[in-house]
C-alpha cells in the first residue's frame, strides 16, 4: 500500500504522503504504458554526479527505482576523496545525498565494480552487458581515475615525484594510495606543476599549520607526515600567466590568509594595467595576486609562490634516485592579457631545486571493460564518454557520418564533460542529465531493451557468491558509525578506514 | 482499527504544534547558521525527505523547523520568482535567511554546501537595486562564491547569507536556472 510510513520524510511530509505522489505530479503519463511501471535506473559511482543525477530523475519522474553502483565500500566518491579536509563545509552536500539514499526506491550497492577486473578494487565484479540486460537506463558517473602524466625524463625514474591524485587520494584516505608514504623530509623547496584548485589544495597541505589540519578527517598518517615535512618554499608552476589561470579565488585567498605563510610578488609585467575594467571575476582574482599575503614574507615561516609562464622539461636527480630539481623552459604568451592566450615555447632554461615534486596537470576518465561490446563511444583523446552534452551517451560511429544517441545510456559529471569545476557545476551538470533522463521517458524516446527491467533483485544471486560482500546502505551507515567513533577518540571528525579489508571487518 | 490515513488525519494537529515547539527551541542555534565558516554538525539540520517532493507540490507550506513561523502582526514578506517566472509571495520572520525560507516553502533553490557560504547553489537574483542598497555589503567569502555562480548579475547574492529585516519588507528575488532549458526541438534529433 502506498501510504505505509516512509522513515526518509519528515513528520509533516509523512502527513501528506496518503495521497500518491505520482497523483500530485505534472510528469505523470498515465496514458502509456511504460508509465505504469517504474523507471529501472543504474547508476555506476556514487560521488555528486551519481546522487545529483538520481535525486533529479527521483524527483521528476515518481516511482524510479535506482540502484546505484559503487566500486569501493564507502559511497560519496570525490567529496569524501577529493575535497579538501579542511573544506569540511563543502562535504555537507552528502545530507542530500543521505536524504536520497534514505529513500525507499534507492538501493545502494557498494563493493561493486561494473566491468572493472583486478586493480585495486578487491570487491565484487558485474560484467556491463548483464547490468544492461536489467535496467531500462544507466548513468555513468564514474568520474576521472587516472591522472595525466607530463611525458618528461625523470618522471618515472627519480623517487619523489607523485601525482596530485596519488597525494589527495592519500591524504584523504583512499585505499588505492594508502601506502603511498610520501617523503618531505629530504629538502626544503617543493615544486607543484599545474595551477588549478587542485594544486592549490596540495600548498595548502604542505603549508598550513598541522594542528589546524589535525581536527579535520585527514587520516593519522598524514598527519605523521606532514609533521616531520621540512618544506618550507612551494613553488606553484604554470605555463601560462595570471590571466589564463584555472584556480579560483576562494582557493587563493585561503592561501594568502594561512598564519606565518608568506606570498612572494607575482610578475606585474603579465598583469593588464588597467585591471578595474575586467570582468567582476577575472579583477578580482587579479586584486588579489597583486595585494599579497597577510604575513610578510620576509618573517614568514613557509612561503609560496605563483610561479608563471614555465614548462618543465625534465626532473634531473641525485646519485641515490631522489630528486633534486625540475628543469622549466620560459614560455611566452602570444597576448598575456586574454584568459584564452596560447603558448609559445622558447629556448630559455630554467632550474628550481625541488625535493619533491607533484604534478596537478588534470584528471582523465578510462573507458570501462565492455564499452565498446555495448556500442559506447569513449573519446580517449578529451577522457570522456561521448554524448550530446545532456549527457546522452553517443554510438559508435565507424563512418563518423550521423552520431545517435544510445537509447536508455546516459552520462553526468566528470566523465561526461571532462575533469574540471566545482560541486556547484557537476550538480548544475548532473542537473541537465536528469532532465533529459525524465524528458526522454515521458516521451516516446526508446530506453534500453533488455531482457527485464528487474534490476538489482535479477543481479543479485549472480553477485553474492563465494567470498564477495556487497555493501548495502545499512552496512556503510555502520562504517560511517565506527568511523567517526574513532574520530572521537582522536579529537576529530572522523577517522577514516584507509583499507577495503578495514571498511568491510567495521561493515560485518 | 484505525486506517494509517485516518491515523494521520487525527494526528495532524498534535504534529503541527509539536513541530514549531521544536522548531522554537532551536532557533538561536539555527539562526547563526549562515555565519558559520567551520563543519559545525550540530547546527546542520538535515533537510530530510523535503527536496524529493519539491517537484510534486508548492502550494502547501511545509514547516521544516529552519526557519521560524512569524508572529502575527510581524510578518515580513518576501517574493520569490521561480524559474518559470512564477510568484510566490511568503510570509516570513526577521532573522531567517531566504535559503532557509525558500527550502521551507518547497521552493527549488538548492543550497549543496548546508548554508555555510562554500559553493554558489543558492545564487538569488534582487529585483530591485533600491532593496538590493539596502543589505549589508557581501562579504569576501561571499563574493568568492558569487563569482562562481552561473549568471551573475549586478544585484546577486547567495540566500544563505541574505538575513530577512525589517527594511527587507516586500523583497523580491529570482531563482536563476540551474540547468540550461530543455526545449522540444532538443529531442527531435534523438533516434
Amino acid at each position: 500500500m502506498a501510504s505505509i510510513a516512509k522513515s526518509w520524510l519528515c513528520a509533516s511530509c509523512r502527513r501528506k504522503t496518503s495521497v500518491s505522489l505520482a497523483a500530485k505530479s505534472r510528469y505523470s503519463y498515465s496514458t502509456a504504458s511504460r508509465h505504469d511501471r517504474p523507471l529501472r535506473m543504474a547508476v555506476v559511482g556514487s560521488g555528486p554526479a551519481g546522487f545529483y543525477t538520481a535525486y533529479r530523475v527521483m524527483s521528476k519522474v515518481p516511482k524510479t527505482k535506482v540502484d546505484m553502483f559503487e566500486a569501493l565500500p564507502v559511497p560519496y566518491g570525490l567529496v569524501r576523496f577529493g575535497v579538501a579536509p579542511d573544506h569540511p563545509e563543502v562535504k555537507n552536500c552528502q545530507e542530500k545525498f543521505q536524504e536520497v539514499a534514505s529513500s525507499p526506491d534507492f538501493t545502494f550497492i557498494g563493493n561493486v565494480s561494473i566491468g572493472n577486473t583486478g586493480g585495486h578494487f578487491a570487491g565484487c565484479t558485474i560484467p556491463l552487458a548483464s547490468v544492461l540486460h536489467h535496467y531500462d537506463a544507466i548513468v555513468f558517473a564514474y568520474g576521472a581515475s587516472k591522472d595525466k602524466k607530463l611525458g618528461i625524463p625523470g618522471e618515472s625514474g627519480l623517487q619523489g615525484i607523485y601525482s596530485a591524485r596519488e597525494f589527495v587520494g592519500w591524504y584523504n584516505g583512499l585505499p588505492e594510495y594508502a601506502g603511498l608514504a610520501p617523503d618531505l623530509t629530504k629538502g626544503d623547496e617543493a615544486v607543484i606543476i599545474g595551477q588549478g584548485n587542485v594544486a592549490l589544495d596540495v600548498a595548502r597541505m604542505l603549508l598550513e599549520n598541522v594542528d589546524v589540519l589535525r581536527k579535520s578527517d585527514i587520516t593519522e598518517a598524514a598527519i605523521e607526515a606532514l609533521l616531520k615535512s621540512r618544506i618550507k618554499r612551494v613553488h606553484i608552476v604554470g605555463r601560462r600567466g595570471p590571466m589564463q589561470a584555472a584556480f579560483t579565488i576562494k582557493e587563493v585567498r585561503e592561501l594568502m590568509k594561512l598564519n606565518r605563510v608568506g606570498f612572494h610578488d607575482i610578475d606585474m609585467s603579465l598583469m593588464p594595467d588597467e585591471i578595474s575594467k575586467l570582468p567582476r571575476a577575472r579583477r578580482r582574482l587579479m586584486e588579489i595576486m597583486m595585494k599579497g599575503s597577510t604575513a610578510n614574507v620576509d618573517e614568514a615561516l613557509k612561503s609560496w609562490s605563483l610561479d608563471f609562464c614555465l614548462s618543465p622539461t625534465e626532473f634531473l636527480g641525485r646519485p641515490d634516485r631522489s630528486l633534486e630539481s625540475t628543469v622549466f623552459e620560459r614560455t611566452l604568451l602570444s597576448s598575456p592579457f586574454d584568459p584564452s592566450s596560447s603558448v609559445a615555447s622558447t629556448t630559455e632554461k630554467l632550474t628550481i631545486p625541488s625535493s619533491v615534486a607533484f604534478r596537478s596537470i588534470g584528471y582523465k576518465s578510462v573507458a570501462l571493460p565492455g564499452f565498446d561490446e555495448a556500442g559506447i563511444s569513449f573519446n580517449d583523446r578529451k577522457g570522456i564518454i561521448d554524448n550530446d552534452g545532456m549527457g546522452r551517451v553517443l554510438q559508435i560511429n565507424k563512418d563518423e557520418s550521423s552520431g545517435s544517441h544510445l537509447p536508455g545510456v546516459y552520462c553526468a559529471g566528470w566523465v561526461k564533460r571532462g575533469p574540471t569545476g566545482v560541486i556547484a557545476s557537476t550538480m548544475e551538470d548532473a542537473f541537465s542529465t536528469g532532465d533529459a533522463i525524465a524528458s526522454d521517458w515521458n516521451s516516446a524516446a526508446p530506453f534500453i531493451k533488455g531482457e527485464s527491467s528487474s534490476g538489482w533483485e535479477a543481479l543479485r544471486a549472480g553477485v553474492e557468491h563465494g567470498k564477495c560482500k556487497v555493501i548495502t546502505w545499512e552496512d556503510w551507515q555502520k562504517i560511517d558509525k565506527a568511523e567517526k567513533e574513532r574520530g572521537l577518540l582522536a579529537g576529530k571528525e572522523r577517522e577514516k578506514f584507509t583499507s577495503t579489508k578495514e571498511m568491510l571487518a567495521a561493515a560485518s | 482499527m484505525a486506517t494509517p490515513r485516518s491515523l494521520a488525519r487525527s494526528l495532524q494537529s498534535f504534529q503541527i504544534s509539536s513541530f514549531q515547539s521544536i522548531a522554537q527551541l532551536s532557533r538561536p542555534a539555527l539562526s547563526s547558521r549562515g555565519k558559520i565558516r567551520s563543519n559545525s554538525p550540530l547546527l546542520c539540520r538535515p533537510r530530510i525527505g523535503a527536496s524529493l517532493l519539491r517537484q510534486f507540490s508548492t502550494s502547501p507550506l511545509r514547516q521544516h523547523g529552519h526557519i521560524h513561523p512569524p508572529k502575527p502582526g510581524e510578518e515580513l514578506y518576501v517574493t520569490f520568482i521561480d524559474k518559470e517566472g512564477k510568484e510566490h509571495k511568503v510570509a516570513v520572520s526577521k532573522g531567517d535567511n531566504l535559503l532557509d525560507i525558500a527550502q521551507a516553502h518547497d521552493l527549488e533553490m538548492e543550497g549543496a554546501c548546508g548554508g555555510s557560504c562554500a559553493c554558489s547553489t543558492c545564487h538569488i537574483i534582487v529585483t530591485d537595486e533600491g532593496y538590493y542598497e539596502k543589505m549589508p555589503e557581501p562579504e569576501d567569502d561571499e563574493n568568492d562564491m558569487l563569482d562562481l555562480a552561473f549568471g551573475l548579475t549586478e544585484t546577486s547574492r547567495l540566500g544563505c547569507q541574505v538575513i530577512m529585516t525589517k527594511e527587507l519588507d516586500g523583497l523580491k528575488v529570482k531563482l536563476p536556472s540551474m540547468t540550461r532549458n530543455l526545449q522540444a526541438s532538443d529531442f527531435g534529433s534523438k533516434s
